[in-house]
């Protein structure tokens, strides 16, 4: 068991910010990450929305600068999983796959991870076809057709970066019209590999060894197609991970974790950052700024009622 | 430290090994895989002795990964007296991979 000042559940780019506020502020500060720290950005291949790094950066270089950025500070980031957390007395008991952690102070920064069409076909096939990440798996399907469904920033970047492998890339949304950011859209439309098929919604996801084809359906007519492609990349938006806490603090209608302007959860002495929490925008610059909020609010907690 | 595992010795490091043997299949291009390592050097040293952590680049071996139908990675394949017994497809946290070794160890 370790006793800490600031135990921070998650290594992503909110968690790993509040562990360089936490470690500043010469705090005993871990982040405890179950792979490596990253969290949801090293799914992309290029971040170029992160102000300071014109051109863009990799979004592993930028998880180790900021790995290595809590460190220089004497912040501890651990491959840890963590499955409970428990009040005791004043403090919050962390337990994990490896160790356990009393802690005074508690961030919860354990993101979001992809939601699934919930389809026949898609958990049979995922592996072999069906891919929620297009960086891992794009070089797989070289000179085949792919599909990829969604219409936000994610649907319509990777749709792009998978033109680079791809015959052709499907771009299958539900609505007429694109979420995505205007610089991801206009390179899309301008993009000659990408076709768009609006107002529509994957119904089966049908293969032998494979995926093979798409059975599909226009919401606006009810007219059923099939499209052969050989796999389908599906980006229809994020599901936050609360099951550890949902027990302890208070969710928000959208089923994410309702906090106040300081990061503040319903439970003294939680916190939350980054895309766990209720805001609407799952970006790196976004997650970095609520990480810094959360740890200057629980360094102020911590001083007030242990100090 | 993993091995790393090629077309040409897979048959002699991970079919006939007396360890059981879990294989991470990966690639420079997909930085997921990187996330995984961390995780199987821990299981390693936890396993010493009866688990073998082996990896295989599928840019430079096409033939094993095709012939175990790898289609996305990251994917540990999880071998046993020579045969696959378990295949984790994605990210996976480390209570998963041990479990599924476990049956194994």
């Amino acid at each position: 068991m370790r006793e800490v000042d600031m135990a921070i559940i998650g290594g992503g780019p909110a968690g790993l910010t509040a562990g360089l506020y936490g470690a500043r502020a010469t705090l005993k500060t871990v982040v405890l990450e179950k792979q490596a720290p990253g969290g949801q950005i090293l799914l992309t291949d290029l971040i170029e929305n992160y102000p300071g790094f014109p051109g863009g950066i990799n979004p592993e270089e930028l998880s180790k600068r900021m790995k290595a950025q809590v460190e220089e500070f004497g912040g501890e980031v651990i491959i840890d999983e963590i499955d409970g957390i428990e009040k005791e007395g004043n403090l919050w008991r962390v337990t994990g796959w490896e160790n356990e952690y009393l802690a005074k102070a508690v961030i919860v920064a354990t993101g979001s991870e992809p939601k699934k069409l919930n389809v026949p076909g898609e958990r049979e096939f995922t592996g072999r076809g069906v891919s929620y990440c297009a960086t891992c798996d794009g070089p797989f399907f070289k000179g085949q057709p792919m599909a990829v469904v969604g219409g936000g920033d994610s649907a319509v970047s990777e749709a792009i970066y998978l033109t680079k492998y791809a015959s052709k890339v499907y771009l299958i949304h539900r609505r007429d019209k694109l979420r995505a950011e205007g610089i991801w859209q206009k390179r899309a439309f301008e993009n000659p590999k990408i076709e768009f098929i609006w107002d529509t919604v994957v119904k089966e996801i049908r293969g032998d060894k494979k995926v093979r084809e798409l059975l599909l359906e226009n919401v606006k007519t009810g007219k059923m197609s099939k499209l052969p492609v050989e796999a389908i990349f599906i980006f229809i938006g994020m599901n936050p991970n609360v099951d550890l806490v949902k027990d302890i603090v208070e969710l928000a209608p959208s089923g994410r974790i309702k906090v106040n302007m300081k990061m503040e959860t319903s439970a003294p002495g939680i916190f939350a950052a980054g895309d766990v929490i209720e805001i609407a925008y799952e970006q790196v610059s976004v997650a970095v700024g609520t990480g810094a909020i959360a740890a200057m609010t629980a360094v102020e907690y911590i001083n007030k009622n242990f100090g | 430290m993993p091995v790393d595992v090629n077309d040409k010795n897979f048959e002699e490091k991970v079919l006939r090994s007396a360890n059981t043997v879990i294989v991470d299949f990966w690639a420079e291009w997909c930085t997921p895989c990187k996330k995984i390592e961390p995780i199987l050097e821990k299981l390693e040293k936890k396993y010493a002795g009866k688990l073998t952590v082996a990896r295989m680049n599928v840019e430079e071996n096409p033939r094993t990964p095709a012939s175990y139908g790898v289609r996305s990675i990251p994917c540990l394949i999880i071998f046993h007296q020579g045969q696959p017994r378990d295949t984790l497809i994605g990210l996976q946290p480390p209570s998963s991979i041990e479990k599924a070794l476990r049956r194994f160890l």
